[in-house]
């Protein structure tokens, strides 16, 4: 599967892959609504993480051996075993928690308005995630391994 | 006449552990025959859900643990509401209560957990109930239209917690009476345990610590109406929960002669000391990667990854557990704390921490190795710690960073943050990328 990979030395620490995170899983798709009228809030399902002058956004790595998946008290989440993508199924996440603490990257994000979890579904319907598609200076790659990560 | 019926591979016990290993099993051997049996006459269902069970009356669809069609589609045969009485292990079967045999080729003993029910006088009124199975939350719901205005909860852990909330959404006036010292002291540390306590005295509830139920009694001669506590006070009610914990369910296990400590014990393959025979879960004593022994840690992620590992060692995928320790989170009436390893660790253990605001952060340590965790409040990056944790991670180049208030990844030596982005692919990776900073 493809994923999404970052190139640290070449994120400035803008915060956009954020904002459009936001922007893509709101209701209207607008910035404007989306932070400022749209309720529930939608959340950024990554989150950027900065100690000058190294930064980069760190979201669900859609693990192999995804622990979250081991242990979700619910049955929530799921590994597609087709696509690969670890999923959430927002009707049975009852907001347990549970993930959260197994997460080794710290990858998920409590919707404590809406009493799920919030993570990263590679914008499903989309060839490729807001965050990358819109990352000003290319820190963000969507590939299919390591290996097609130009240094 | 006894009917034989083989499996290539049994499963007693329909919940996180069999379900775990069921998976497992299908993922290596898609044709081998797959048995499940449990004695839970439903398919399996979120325990934990009880709770939301009860506080809601969900209908049984809303507690799945896996969708209604996962037996057909993975080709298990599930047999639900029968109990199996008996192993035969030299012979390879099982007996079911209601007299047919069936062999078995490998077996999973996943049969979880049974209530603890000290001998108090009057346990055997009506209105006392534990708080362990989709039954017991169906028997309370019915027992609270026969008009219950206050409960008792007895035992103030996990299940204690558990079972409260559920009670103060139906509006139920509810106390807990607390052996010890303070609420969820087996997994809480003071300062965390102290915040559950003042948001439970928020949302009503009350809490006598210290104390036990000396008696369970009743002014009609039947149903319960109230209970004395140890230092004889009387506290009326018309519902009592007994919420002590559980034990292993190790009947089928001892009867079969397999190795029993506390718990059935098992190796890094989750075998049991008898051929062919695995256990997982509730049950089972595995190996706890804190205390470095085999230790009993009855949550549900241990259980469905001890299942997984027992799963795939069954179909002859040789697999090894990394090993569980006790770890929950806690969410009850709207907190957000989460524990794991040794929370309230003895002296000669170092203690990082921080406060911030209402919210704080504990790390456990000893010898530059995490060995627990209590967050409160801000709890998102709490998994990061937990990975540094389980993959024995000398931390002591930044342990410092561990509580701060903005602790993330990139708190981490650069070695380890850097070795994490570049293997966003299992998360296991990053502790063999960072296994060269062990022991510093
Ligand atoms: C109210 C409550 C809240 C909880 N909250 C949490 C939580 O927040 N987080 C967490 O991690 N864990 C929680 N737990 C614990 C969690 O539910 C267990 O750790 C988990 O269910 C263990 O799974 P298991 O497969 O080992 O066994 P169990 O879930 O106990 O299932 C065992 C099954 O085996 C069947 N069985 C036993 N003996 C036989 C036999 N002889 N023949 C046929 N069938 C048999 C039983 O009927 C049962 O269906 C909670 C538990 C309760 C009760």
């Amino acid at each position: 599967m493809r994923k999404i990979y970052i190139k640290e030395q070449a994120c400035i620490g803008c915060h956009l892959c954020e904002v459009y995170c936001r922007v893509e899983h709101s209701q209207s798709k607008d910035p404007i609504k989306a932070f400022k009228k749209e309720s529930p809030q939608p959340l950024a399902r990554l989150s950027v993480e900065e100690r000058k002058p190294v930064s980069f956004s760190i979201r669900c790595q859609h693990c192999d051996e995804p622990s979250c998946v081991y242990a979700c008290l619910t049955g929530a989440l799921q590994k597609d075993a087709r696509t690969g993508t670890v999923t959430v199924d927002e009707e049975r996440c009852t907001g347990c928690w549970t993930c959260i603490l197994v997460c080794p990257f710290g990858a998920i994000r409590r919707d404590v308005q809406q009493g799920r979890i919030a993570k990263c579904d590679l914008c499903a319907g989309r060839d490729v995630p807001a965050c990358v598609a819109n990352c000003p200076n290319e820190a963000l790659v969507y590939v299919q391994n390591k290996a097609g990560l130009e240094r | 006449m006894v009917r034989v019926k083989k499996a290539k591979y049994l499963i007693i016990g329909n919940s996180a552990g069999g379900i775990g290993a069921a998976e497992a099993i299908r993922q290596a051997d898609k044709a081998g025959t797959v048995v499940m049996i449990s004695a839970e006459p439903y398919p399996a269902y979120s325990r934990p859900l009880i709770s939301e069970y009860l506080a809601h009356r969900y209908p049984l669809e809303k507690i799945l643990y896996r969708p209604a069609d996962f037996y057909d589609k993975n080709g298990i045969q599930a047999i639900l509401g029968r109990k199996v009485t008996q192993l035969d292990t030299g012979e390879h079967t099982a007996s079911l209560e209601d007299g047919k045999r069936m062999a078995w080729e490998k077996l999973l003993l996943a049969t979880g957990g049974l209530p603890i029910l000290p001998q108090i006088k009057g346990i055997e009124r009506s209105g006392v109930f534990a708080f362990v199975t989709l039954d017991d939350a169906r028997a309370i719901d019915r027992h609270l239209y026969g008009g219950v205005e206050r409960a008792v909860i007895i035992g103030g852990g996990l299940i204690g917690m558990s079972v409260a909330e559920a009670l103060v959404k139906r509006g139920v006036k509810v106390t807990i009476v607390e052996m010890k010292e303070r609420v969820l002291n087996t997994i809480l540390d003071q300062e965390a345990s102290a915040l559950v306590e003042q948001r439970l005295e928020q949302v009503g509830v009350k809490v006598l610590t210290g104390r036990t139920v000396a008696e369970i009694g009743s002014h009609s001669g039947g149903a319960v109406t109230h209970i004395v506590t140890d230092d004889g006070a009387t506290l009326p009610c018309e519902l009592v929960i007994m919420a002590i914990g559980v034990q292993p369910r190790t009947q089928l296990a001892s009867g079969a002669g397999i190795r029993i400590n506390r718990g059935i014990l098992v190796d890094h393959r989750m075998a049991t000391s008898c051929p062919d025979v695995y256990a997982c879960g509730d049950v089972a004593e595995a190996y706890d990667f804190v205390y470095g022994e085999n230790r009993l840690t009855p949550i549900l992620p241990n259980a469905y990854l001890g299942g997984r590992v027992a799963g795939f060692n069954m179909a002859g995928v040789t697999t090894e557990y990394p090993g569980g320790t006790a770890m929950n989170s806690l969410k009850y009436f709207g907190l957000a704390i989460v524990s794991a390893g040794m929370a309230d660790p003895p002296a000669d253990y170092e203690v990082v921490s921080e406060k911030h605001g209402p919210a704080y952060k504990k790390v456990v340590l000893k010898d530059g190795l995490v060995k627990g965790m209590v967050f409160a409040g801000d709890i998102e990056k709490s998994g990061i710690v937990f990975g540094l944790m389980k993959d024995k991670i000398n931390v002591n180049g930044f342990k410092q960073a561990l509580a701060a208030d903005d602790f993330g990844l990139i708190s981490l030596s650069e070695e380890i943050w850097r070795a994490y982005l570049e293997a966003p692919s299992s998360p296991s990776a990053p502790s063999a990328a960072s296994s060269s900073v062990m022991g510093g």
